[in-house]
């Protein structure tokens, strides 16, 4: 049998540079994308978790007597959750998981770059939990009858843009912390859910904790990028706002460039240590 | 049925659990960890409560929250607890096949699993407690506490939510790996079904009857009744029962999901074998 003289072809071809930067950002989104689709359980299950939190905290407001627009609040925290949960799961500890199934070795001695590996985590599953969290918000609305006023679509997309580059940004810059972790990975991530969802306001607007436990809770992205929508996508948003919405778009912007620096500098640094400490094969059950 | 064995099986699960769940870090780390979380949580509701009704903690409303939250504690901790056992062993240390060849009995070793959990929710729900009764007026008055129908409640809540969590054990054994949120989905549904945040008057009258149908409301109901008496009762939705009717309901509830639990642990365990599914690993 002759071989495929263009399968022969495009496999000698050796791909080097940016060309492999970009061909492993995308070779390591394509099962995030692809992949979890496959999974018609996770996609139930991404969806049908935070709804249920949703649902009962739009009851609780509705038990308490507040106004309808906290109902909306509540359904936009609750698909940004999805975000959060994807950062601390498959971002952040996904080069723990790597390393207990056997993976991250192969990573690192593959010819390619793991900020291009972390990146095509962040792009992949920004892509695939954002259809998550628009079936929450659609699913929320209808079922809780939210409605919306867009103060500006441009500010809208430049926030979620920035709110969520900030966060996958953090996201990388975690995960190669985690590079050094064992089976506490598992318990850092559980115990980042619930506190964060307190001092990030995503039930309820930022500005009624405290300024200062306010402005220490802007560090994560999701903080001022949930504030910032909630101003321009709610008619009493920019009353309920911390901050006006040019200044969280200037804040979210540092953060970016913040989060995405560190995380090519600590990457670096700790793959060198956890190689000279060998811990990239370790497995501490 | 062997008791010996059943013993065993019961507590060396238990000592196993608790090195499982605590010994991933040092144990001032590890207070905090089992501290902050439920704390958190009660925290988002608090500053709900408080942003709405500029803080009236004196509504009874606020302790039928805070109380119910607490509680509910119990019910993420055993439930999912006792499920969570066989994901964790058998996809993570892979040590299910050889629990099953080992002289225990395996509903016992994954009950005695689920114990540190309790031991956790329950550390979680004093703090909870305390923290209500320190900060926000929670009017719990130890000396007005009706004790007795606390204790029998609390056992027999533990003992309907370990059964519950039998029978997710039981079906956890039957699915792969990517079902390992099976736990965290029933306690999540059950959360907005049992009135454990809000009377189950605030749900619409379609969804009612899946609450009324839960024994974790009756629970739950109990559990107020006995901390803060006449101000649990001020709610309609089990006003018309007595605390007797409660736990009459509440024990029938907890035999059927007993007897539930066993047959359901036999017929997914025979299923399982004959499919050859004690073994399986999905590895991601």
């Amino acid at each position: 049998m002759q071989a495929n003289p263009s399968l022969a072809l495009s496999a000698s071809q050796k791909v080097t540079g940016w060309r492999l930067f970009l061909k492993t950002i995308v070779a390591r989104a394509y099962p995030r994308v692809i992949g979890q689709q496959r999974e018609k359980s996770w996609i139930f299950f991404d969806i049908f978790l935070p709804m249920l939190g949703v649902a009962a905290y739009v009851y609780v407001y509705r038990a308490i007597g507040a106004p309808e627009e906290y109902v909306g609040f509540v359904v936009m925290g609750g698909a940004m959750t999805s975000f959060w949960m994807n950062v601390l799961w498959s971002m952040s500890s996904q080069l723990y998981w790597e390393k207990e199934q056997g993976n991250l070795a192969l990573y690192i001695i593959a010819p390619n770059s793991m900020m291009a590996v972390l990146l095509g985590m962040a792009v992949g599953g920004l892509f695939a939990t954002t259809l998550r969290a628009a079936v929450i918000i659609v699913a929320g609305s209808l079922m809780f009858n939210v409605t919306y006023a867009v103060a500006s679509f441009t500010q809208l997309l430049l926030v979620f843009f920035l709110a969520m580059t900030a966060l996958y940004g953090m996201g990388m810059m975690s995960a190669s912390l985690f590079l050094l972790l064992s089976r506490e990975a598992w318990h850092i991530s559980n115990l980042a859910q619930e506190p964060i969802y307190l001092v990030s306001g995503f039930y309820f607007p930022i500005k009624s904790l405290n300024f200062w436990v306010a402005a220490a809770a802007s560090i994560i992205p999701l903080t001022l990028g949930l504030d910032a929508m909630r101003q321009l996508i709610f008619p009493s948003g920019a009353l309920l706002g911390f901050l006006s919405v040019k200044v969280e778009i200037a804040v979210l912007i540092v953060l970016c460039v913040l989060f995405l620096t560190a995380a090519k500098f600590l990457l670096d640094y700790m793959e060198k240590l956890a190689i000279r400490e060998g811990r990239l094969t370790e497995s501490r059950r | 049925m062997n008791r010996s064995e059943t013993t065993r099986s019961f507590t060396m699960a238990t000592w196993l659990g608790w090195q499982v769940e605590s010994n991933w870090t040092d144990p001032f780390l590890f207070a905090i960890y089992v501290i902050i979380k439920p704390l958190a949580s009660a925290a988002i509701l608090v500053v709900m409560y408080s942003i709405i009704t500029g803080g009236a903690y004196e509504s009874p409303l606020f302790p039928y929250i805070y109380l119910g939250n607490a509680f509910y504690t119990y019910v993420g901790a055993v439930m999912a607890g006792v499920s969570w056992a066989v994901i964790d062993d058998r996809e993570h240390y892979k040590t299910l096949k050889y629990m099953y060849i080992a002289p225990i009995n395996i509903p016992f070793y994954w009950l005695g699993r689920g114990v540190s959990r309790f031991l956790i929710g329950t550390v979680a729900v004093i703090v909870i407690l305390t923290a209500g009764v320190l900060f926000l007026n929670v009017p719990l008055d130890l000396t007005q506490v009706n004790w007795g129908l606390f204790i029998v409640s609390l056992l027999l809540g533990v003992t309907m939510l370990a059964m519950m969590g039998l029978i997710l054990a039981s079906i956890t054994l039957m699915v792969a790996h990517h079902f390992f949120l099976i736990g965290e989905a029933v306690a999540g549904a059950l959360y907005l079904f049992s009135g454990a945040i809000f009377p189950l008057e605030v749900l619409p009258a379609w969804l009612r009857p899946i609450g009324y149908a839960m024994p974790i409301t009756y629970w739950l109901e109990l559990m107020r009744r006995s901390l803060i008496g006449d101000v649990a009762q001020a709610f309609p939705t089990l006003a018309q029962y007595s605390n007797l009717q409660l736990l009459g309901i509440l024990l029938g509830l907890t035999v059927i999901f007993a007897v539930a639990s066993v047959f359901t642990f036999r017929w997914c365990d025979y299923r399982a074998r004959e499919l050859g599914l004690i073994d399986r690993v999905s590895n991601y």
